[in-house]
């Protein structure tokens, strides 16, 4: 499991990063969510893989530390989700905005060369 | 208390002077004056203590570990020092009172005098080196304004920044210094360093304090070869030039090697660098300033010499020398701030400085004129005033110093002596004598009263101390030589007549060849004629601090333009590059004690992540040409990630990036449209150049290692044992202390519930920006048209669209949906404290809700029907969160601790309520709030347009526009 999932998180951030290296805008946006995902993977596997054991905490039941998730990384995660969302809605306003002052989508807000 | 007062007073006087209307000159000049008023009775009060032979500390613990506290220490010499500063600045309020035109915005003027003041006053008093040199820099600061004050003058800026530049340049080498200093003594107060000057003396650091602490010196002081800057400083308005250019702040400099005389003076390489430069500038200052035509620029080479003369004596490191340095420090700002003053009187009278056209004032302005000349007299050394005395000390010290067959030093004092004499000379002559011009642009008469008062008083000074130095300043000078010197004060006299010796053979020599060259001078070959100084023109300095300035700009753009892009790629390239090789290193060193653990593979998994995978390449892939094609493909890397939260144990986050996904995708959906379509090369028939494909396969490159990097580390930090985590702490308080089961949500809202706020204040501020960006939004042209499905007269308009809703069936089971979404959306929230849900996700499922009316049941439609205010729902979600953590300060507990009782209701019996809860409901608030507001501002876009697209069909150009869409950009 541990080896699938470093081979996944490294396919999301390649990608990703390939698309960040692009000129054009709406390939940036999207290698920015690719990357986000890895990332939230990455640090959401800090906590170790766990399967079925969720941080819910069954009242009455004596606490054993090892039996629940990491409920911490949980938390970081929940978060950058939520900012990486807010994120992605900013920069495809700005990206559109750009597109009708400029007339050009490529990331320099003017036609460099185009790779 | 009353030192802090001294320094504190002006600056709140600075601030006030600010606040005065423009024109209020009296007003002005009243404050200012009592303020320095009240700093000289201040200074005063102390006279008792000092005369003791006492210093006055005060100290203000600030950040003790560092050695740095607010800290004030007044010895005698300070104190004569603070008297010379705030008595000066009395004269020097009154004299501007009346320079100053109407036309001038004095309140600036006021508060950058008075915050000079303050400033300089702090140099004095300070009792820490650090504190020193910080009030050092604001003296440069403050002067920089003072000297710009006529800012539209080309001439005053330049000036300004050359001062600045150079002044500051060398309090930063003085800080420099001075951190040195304290380290080497272990201590930043002045008492310690003072104490300290046989540990600083022989310690290996020596000369780079010495070095340091001279340029800062030096460059104040405008000591050779940094005197450059204070002829071009005389650009300010004559009181500035009268009280920091002359009486105060060049002698800064000079305060502060009298200040550490103790600590760095009698060494060999003291009196190399500070007697050489002093002795340099001495005689080069004199000689200058005899060929200057302005008035003030001679002033101001005068002011440069007598400074050297000063830095000379200090130098010179005996301790009578030093006496004798002190001694003429007081004695040069009286009777330089009195000629500053006359040079301003002539100049508002006459309206020219230039000494070419002024002659025969002594007619017109006999009063100013015989103060003047008492003035310059006491600037050339005759007996009976001030600056005899000073100077007949300092011939007796070079006398004593050299002996023997070394005569250099005398030679070059008398001649300095005579230049003096010289440039004095032509300044009585030149401006008294002779006739008067026709050609002054004003006819010159005697000043105000009230204008003149401050020369008379300084005048008197200089007469007084000049017939009966033991009686005036003997006193308070022996104290302040005394608390410099300390045990080494020498025994000297103050007496204007010590028989017929070799210092007074030196002072006729220099007095008679002074009358006699200059006599010669004026009849052979008048010094008004002479275009540029004779011999030394070229040590004007102006030049090379020119090509400094140049070279370092240039150097800086060559460094610019080598090391840095403004382009996009380029930064993230290196960024990229920056934390791949800065991930890599660690992890290189995990893979040296790389330890095996037994991989266990879940075929289902391992599909679920093939899917994956081959999504984000894919993704990756079509990006650039089928945008629709990349958002679906990374949807469905978007949802393997969301399984696989849900797989290991993580429904909240699952839950969360679910209804993020689905957000997200709609949103970018909505603004697809408005990017027009792009061409691919085959349709356009081009190809990828080689560099093209050169960039491509580097980026393919860094991103394969980049991907190879993070799958690494990911597999390395996986494969190993968790450490000390404080995952317990969470889960062992969550039920007791925060009321929940859930541990993600009890954390998101009670125990790190300052970031949850942050993070929706986030949320919120993105929301409004996007709404704001949009309000003006002007999409492509190439997008206004409609795309080519809808373009058909046989469906319905947009506008009907809009009104109705594109479909009719899936628009009556959306709305039939709503409230199943809704109440959907209240089961999450309800449940989130205690099991996997929570504010977040409801608000997203909520508007999600919204967001579907929208997309089928037609905007106007919807907007009758459901009255939602985004704008609303954002401000009340961030105030309920806020208050509920204020809430907390009621019951005297820090901001956002929570609370959870547990109240019995009627029919439903106990119920936990903790006050994460409505924390969490400002949470659901706000994230109903914002994501509606963005999807909404988004979609209303079509609306808008669709307007302009009628207005562009009604014209004939449609059509054509339409083809126009093909373009290579598309």
């Amino acid at each position: 499991m541990e080896l699938i999932l470093a081979l996944a998180i490294g396919v999301l951030a390649g990608a990703g990063i390939w698309l960040l290296l692009r000129p054009r805008t709406f390939q940036v946006i999207m290698g920015l969510s690719l990357l986000s995902y890895a990332v939230n993977l990455f640090i959401f596997s800090m906590g170790r893989l766990n399967q079925n054991m969720a941080p819910v905490i069954v009242d009455g039941v004596l606490l054993e530390v090892a039996e629940y998730a990491d409920p911490l990384p949980q938390a970081l995660v929940l978060t950058a989700i939520v900012i990486s969302f807010a994120m992605t809605a900013l920069f495809l306003v700005v990206l559109l905005a750009a597109r009708g002052l400029t007339g050009t989508d490529h990331v320099d807000g003017e036609e460099g060369s185009d790779g | 208390m009353s030192l802090v007062l001294i320094v504190l007073l002006p600056f709140i006087g600075s601030c006030l002077a600010a606040l005065l209307p423009a024109n209020a000159r009296n007003w002005e000049a009243w404050l200012a004056g009592l303020i320095a008023l009240a700093c000289v009775a201040l200074s005063l009060s102390h006279l008792g203590v000092i005369s003791e032979g006492e210093v006055v500390r005060y100290q203000l613990a600030w950040a003790p570990e560092y050695g740095l506290d607010l800290s004030f220490r007044m010895d005698a010499f300070a104190w004569l020092f603070s008297l010379l500063v705030s008595g000066i600045g009395v004269l020097v309020v009154l004299y501007a009172r009346y320079y100053m035109s109407p036309e001038d915005p004095v309140p600036r003027f006021f508060s950058f005098l008075l915050a000079f003041m303050g400033a300089m006053l702090g140099v004095v008093l300070s009792g820490n080196l650090i504190q020193l040199v910080l009030f050092w820099e604001l003296t440069s600061l403050t002067s920089f304004m003072l000297i710009g004050y006529w800012h539209h003058r080309a001439d005053a800026r330049r000036g300004a920044r050359m001062a600045f530049t150079v002044t500051a340049t060398g309090g930063l080498a003085l800080f420099a210094g001075m951190v040195i200093l304290g380290q080497v003594v272990g201590s930043y107060e002045l008492d310690d360093v003072l104490a300290a000057g046989d540990l600083v003396r022989a310690h290996s650091s020596y000369h780079w304090i010495l070095g340091l602490v001279a340029l800062g010196a030096l460059t104040k002081s405008a000591q050779f070869p940094f005197h450059f800057w204070l002829p071009r400083a005389m650009a300010a308005p004559t009181p500035v030039s009268a009280y920091l250019h002359s009486a105060t702040m060049v002698k800064a400099g000079v305060f502060l090697l009298v200040r550490f005389w103790p600590v760095l003076a009698g060494t060999e390489a003291w009196s190399l660098i500070i007697g050489g430069a002093g002795l340099a500038t001495l005689v080069i200052g004199s000689f200058l300033a005899i060929f200057q035509h302005d008035l003030k620029g001679l002033l101001a080479y005068s002011t440069i010499s007598h400074l050297g003369l000063i830095t000379l004596l200090l130098g010179i490191g005996t301790p009578l020398a030093a006496g004798a340095a002190i001694f003429h420090i007081l004695n040069h700002a009286t009777f330089k701030a009195s000629l500053f003053m006359a040079a301003g009187i002539i100049d508002h009278e006459t309206g020219t400085r230039d000494l070419r056209l002024l002659g025969g004032l002594w007619r017109s302005m006999p009063i100013t004129a015989s103060l003047a000349m008492v003035a310059a007299g006491a600037m050339a050394g005759v007996p009976l005033l001030n600056g005899f005395l000073s100077k007949e000390m300092f011939f007796a010290e070079t006398v004593q110093v050299s002996g023997g067959l070394n005569w250099g030093l005398p030679l070059l004092a008398t001649l300095a002596a005579l230049f003096t004499v010289i440039y004095s000379l032509r300044f009585i002559h030149q401006l008294f004598f002779g006739t008067l011009s026709p050609e002054l642009p004003r006819t010159p008469h005697e000043p105000p009263h009230w204008m003149r008062l401050p020369i008379e008083l300084l005048v008197l000074v200089c007469l007084v101390v000049g017939v009966l130095p033991a009686l005036t300043v003997g006193a308070p000078l022996h104290l302040a030589v005394v608390s410099v010197l300390g045990d080494a004060t020498p025994d000297y006299s103050l007496s204007v007549w010590h028989g017929f010796n070799l210092p007074l053979i030196m002072s006729l020599i220099a007095l008679g060849g002074g009358v006699l060259v200059y006599g010669l001078l004026e009849r052979f070959r008048p010094i008004n004629t002479l275009e540029k100084v004779p011999l030394l023109h070229r040590f004007d300095g102006q030049r090379g601090f020119e090509r400094v300035l140049m070279g370092l700009t240039a150097l800086a753009g060559r460094i610019n333009r080598r090391l840095t892009s403004r382009r996009l790629q380029v930064q993230l390239m290196w960024l990229v590059l920056a934390a791949l090789v800065a991930g890599l290193l660690p992890s290189l060193r995990g893979v040296a004690n790389f330890r095996e653990l037994p991989i266990a593979i879940d075929p289902a998994f391992a599909m679920l992540w093939l899917i994956g995978g081959v999504c984000a390449v894919a993704a990756a892939y079509q990006a650039k040409y089928h945008r629709l094609a990349a958002l679906a493909l990374l949807g469905g890397a978007g949802l393997v990630t969301c399984v696989t939260f849900a797989w290991f144990s993580a429904p909240d986050l699952a839950l969360t990036q679910l209804a993020v996904e689905v957000v997200t995708t709609v949103l970018i959906l909505l603004g697809l449209r408005w990017l027009p379509r792009r061409l691919e090369p085959q349709e356009l028939g081009i190809r990828a150049s080689l560099r093209d494909r050169v960039r491509r396969f580097r980026d393919f490159l860094i991103a394969l290692a980049t991907g190879g990097g993070m799958a690494l580390l990911a597999y390395l930090v996986l494969t190993r044992e968790t450490g000390d985590s404080i995952a317990e702490f969470f889960l062992q308080r969550a039920l007791p202390e925060g009321g929940g089961t859930n541990v993600v949500n009890v954390i998101l809202v009670d125990f790190r519930g300052f970031d949850t706020l942050g993070e929706i204040a986030v949320l919120g501020i993105v929301a409004l920006t996007v709404y704001a960006l949009l309000r003006r939004f002007r999409p492509a042209p190439e997008s206004i048209l409609l795309p080519q499905q809808k373009d058909d007269p046989d469906t319905y308009t947009p506008a009907e669209d809009a009104l109705r809703g594109d479909t009719m069936v899936p628009g009556l089971f959306m709305r039939a949906l709503m409230p199943v979404l809704m109440v959907m959306a209240i089961y999450l929230f309800m449940r989130g404290h205690n099991l996997p849900g929570g504010g977040f996700v409801a608000g997203l499922v909520m508007s999600v809700a919204i967001i579907l009316q929208y997309m089928v049941g037609g905007t106007v439609w919807v907007e009758e029907n459901l009255p939602i205010r985004p704008h609303i729902w954002i401000g009340s979600g961030l105030l309920l969160a806020l208050f509920t953590g204020l809430g907390a300060w009621v019951f005297g507990f820090p901001f956002l601790t929570s609370h959870s009782p547990h109240p019995v209701l009627p029919l439903l019996g106990e119920v936990p309520l903790p006050s994460a809860f409505l924390f969490d409901l400002g949470v659901f608030l706000l994230v109903v709030g914002a994501t509606v507001l963005m999807l909404i501002a988004l979609g209303h876009q079509s609306v808008r347009s669709h307007r302009t697209w009628l207005t562009l069909k009604a014209s004939e150009g449609a059509a054509d526009n339409n083809r126009k869409g093909a373009l290579p950009w598309n």
